[in-house]
């Protein structure tokens, strides 16, 4: 059985930064309006309003961006590329796959169809017969591995220390009880990116330890950790329980469900959780970055 | 112990799988699939029996309930076979594709006392929940008009191969997008009496309809509209909402927010005073045991299960209401063709 685990007995160095940056307000995802949703989609529809508001997040001293591998970060990878000077230190938590793009593509051709559209086709002989080999031999696993390197391919050059899985597939492959899976992804990501896999899940409580099962150890988990309970499957009290008794590196996410929490309130709350390392927010205006940060500051450990 | 099979593993069915593997109160124990790659594919992780043949599922003495997530056109013999077995179904939507084969299965259950229950989902989302719980109080008073719509980013451009770029296999806009919104308004006010100005059109498909608008008539109650679109790529995901207009105010609904607003309080109905009162699925939301792309898909699961476990008739998305919605479906075929 593992020791109560506290902040004080990481011996290994913390890789999560512990205030990062996240995506869903470019994207037009908010899980309290659709009406706020679609301005901020109208707002982002230039990557320069991206770009901007990423700008403001470095300059409050964030640097780390989690994103969705949505086809709009692409240009976003050029333009942090293109300019190595002015974003020293950046680091891109990737986060897949942007599953939308998948479901719908199923929905139009079939579960197949879907898997032979998304297979590496960069004209790369070998990739190619890889996917053509996987799909028939059924090797999941391969076939996921092809999978994570085409999403990868957009953030080459780049600074990726920690690569998620996003919760669609973590929380499918839990319900499938295919655990042997993530472990899959995690050791492809530490071999061939040498980077932590992360796990974000809307079932804590179920992964910490199905992972600790497949044998995926001290795993970086992203979960929805607030004080309003929203979307913590099985309810408050049994995360906590669990985050008390984990080794998991943790980034809480919807830590102001969705607004429902003043930010303060939120902030100092999240703050005496057990084990939570790190907090992914969203914001679209620098004051809102500001107070954020500067909350923190204050009240989270080792932030900055 | 609820023991279930499922049966069609393809998008839905392996979403449906999943949330069952975490419900503690039914065990999977056969899955068919005549797609043996799938199968195989799920075999490492599971103790559930594979078949091939459906009826040698349904005779192996292995399942209580059965969850079929197969397309359309394969659910009428596959839910006569179950409740001819004694066994209660959870079928996926849209029922029937044709609505007299809807009613025929909804008394055939009735008759054997066997649960039943169609995959209307949004009838376990908070807000439109709060809806249903809102008319019933009377808060808007006499309802004069609905606007129910559905709009999503499926059918983008000419191409298509699978069942659902089919209208006659119950693929298309209306059977597969309109449905839900459908679904919502016969909810609110039961099966309407006509239909008319039906439109049902393609943008990209070759044999499906991508658009699909109609004025529903019901009796003693509102006019409503449908406007159905599911080749619209500005909406990042399917996105349904209803608008409701009567004597007391109106609301808007879809699965994130609700907005009410009322002329006058309305006794028995806590926290909703004059003006616009504003409640978002963070407040409406029960929290599930295990999440996977909605609370949605665990709560009509949870549902199906309890119900099951406790030999219950009650449901709230019966055969008997999915049939409404096969009707109001099969009214605006024929009032487009």
């Amino acid at each position: 059985m593992n020791a109560p685990f506290r902040k004080s007995d990481l011996r290994q160095p913390r890789v999560l930064d512990p205030l990062v940056f996240g995506d869903n307000q470019f994207f037009g995802v908010n899980h309290a309006s659709e009406s706020k949703a679609r301005e901020q989609l109208i707002r982002f529809s230039t990557d320069e309003a991206i770009i901007e508001v990423l700008d403001a997040a470095y300059a409050e001293g964030i640097r780390a961006f989690m994103c969705t591998t949505h086809d709009r970060i692409a240009a976003i990878c050029e333009h942090v590329r293109a300019n190595p000077g002015r974003y020293e230190g950046f680091k891109f938590y990737p986060s897949m796959p942007y599953a939308h793009k998948y479901a719908n593509a199923v929905t139009d051709l079939g579960m197949m169809g879907a898997m032979q559209k998304f297979l590496p086709n960069d004209n790369l002989f070998g990739t190619m017969l890889r996917g053509v080999a996987s799909v028939a031999t059924k090797d999941i696993g391969g076939m996921a591995k092809l999978l994570v390197d085409a999403e990868m391919k957009m953030f080459k050059g780049l600074d990726t220390p920690v690569i998620f899985l996003q919760n669609v597939v973590v929380d499918l492959l839990l319900g499938l009880n295919a655990t042997p899976l993530l472990r899959a992804f995690a050791d492809h990501v530490r071999e061939r990116y040498d980077a932590e896999p992360g796990f974000i899940t809307m079932n804590l409580t179920r992964l910490l330890p199905a992972l600790e099962k497949a044998g995926v150890h001290r795993p970086v988990v992203c979960a929805n950790i607030n004080k309003a309970g929203f979307r913590m499957s099985g309810g408050i009290e049994a995360y906590l329980a669990a985050l008390r008794n984990s080794d998991a590196q943790v980034m809480a996410m919807s830590v102001f469900a969705s607004g429902a929490i003043p930010a303060e309130e939120a902030i100092a709350w999240i703050a005496d959780v057990p084990n939570v390392q790190s907090v992914v927010f969203g914001a679209s205006s620098r004051t809102n970055i500001a107070r954020t940060s500067a909350l923190a500051a204050k009240y989270l450990e080792h932030a900055a | 112990m609820v023991r279930i099979g499922v049966v069609g593993l393809g998008k839905m069915g392996i979403s449906h799988l999943a949330i069952l593997g975490a419900n503690r109160a039914a065990q999977v124990t056969a899955l068919c699939d005549e797609n043996g790659l799938v199968l195989d594919v799920l075999a490492g992780y599971t103790e559930a029996k594979k078949f091939k043949k459906y009826e040698q599922m349904l005779q192996s003495g292995l399942v209580d309930a059965v969850l079929i997530a197969t397309p359309p056109a394969l659910h009428e013999p596959m839910v006569r076979a179950a409740l001819e077995h004694g066994i209660a179904v959870f079928c996926e939507k849209p029922f029937m594709l044709g609505w007299r084969e809807a009613e025929a299965l909804s008394a055939l259950a009735d008759e054997r006392g066997l649960v039943n229950q169609v995959g209307y989902h949004n009838r376990f989302v908070g807000t439109f929940a709060e809806v249903k719980r809102l008319l019933d109080a009377g808060a808007l008073g006499r309802v004069t008009h609905a606007r129910a719509e559905a709009y999503g980013p499926v059918v983008l451009k000419q191409k298509g191969s699978t069942w659902r770029s089919r209208a006659t296999q119950g693929g298309g806009c209306l059977y597969d997008y309109a449905a839900h919104p459908l679904n919502l308004l016969t909810w609110y006010f039961g099966a309407p009496s006509g239909v008319s100005g039906s439109m049902r059109r393609s943008i990209f498909s070759a044999d499906a309809d991508d658009e699909v608008y109609s004025t529903l008539h019901f009796a003693n109650g509102p006019s409503a509209h449908l406007s159905v679109n599911w080749s619209d790529e500005s909406q990042r995901k399917m996105t349904t909402s209803v608008t409701l207009w009567g004597e007391n105010g109106n609301l808007f609904a879809d699965r994130q927010e609700l907005r009410l607003f009322l002329r006058k309080p309305v006794p028995g109905l806590d926290g909703y005073d004059t003006g616009w009162s504003l409640r978002d699925t963070t407040q409406l939301t029960p929290t599930v045991d295990y999440y996977l792309r909605g609370e949605e898909y665990s709560a009509q699961l949870d549902h199906f299960i309890d119900t099951v476990a406790r030999r219950g008739s009650a449901n709230r998305s019966s055969f008997r209401s999915a049939a409404e919605t096969d009707r109001a479906i099969e009214m605006i075929v024929k009032d487009a063709a």
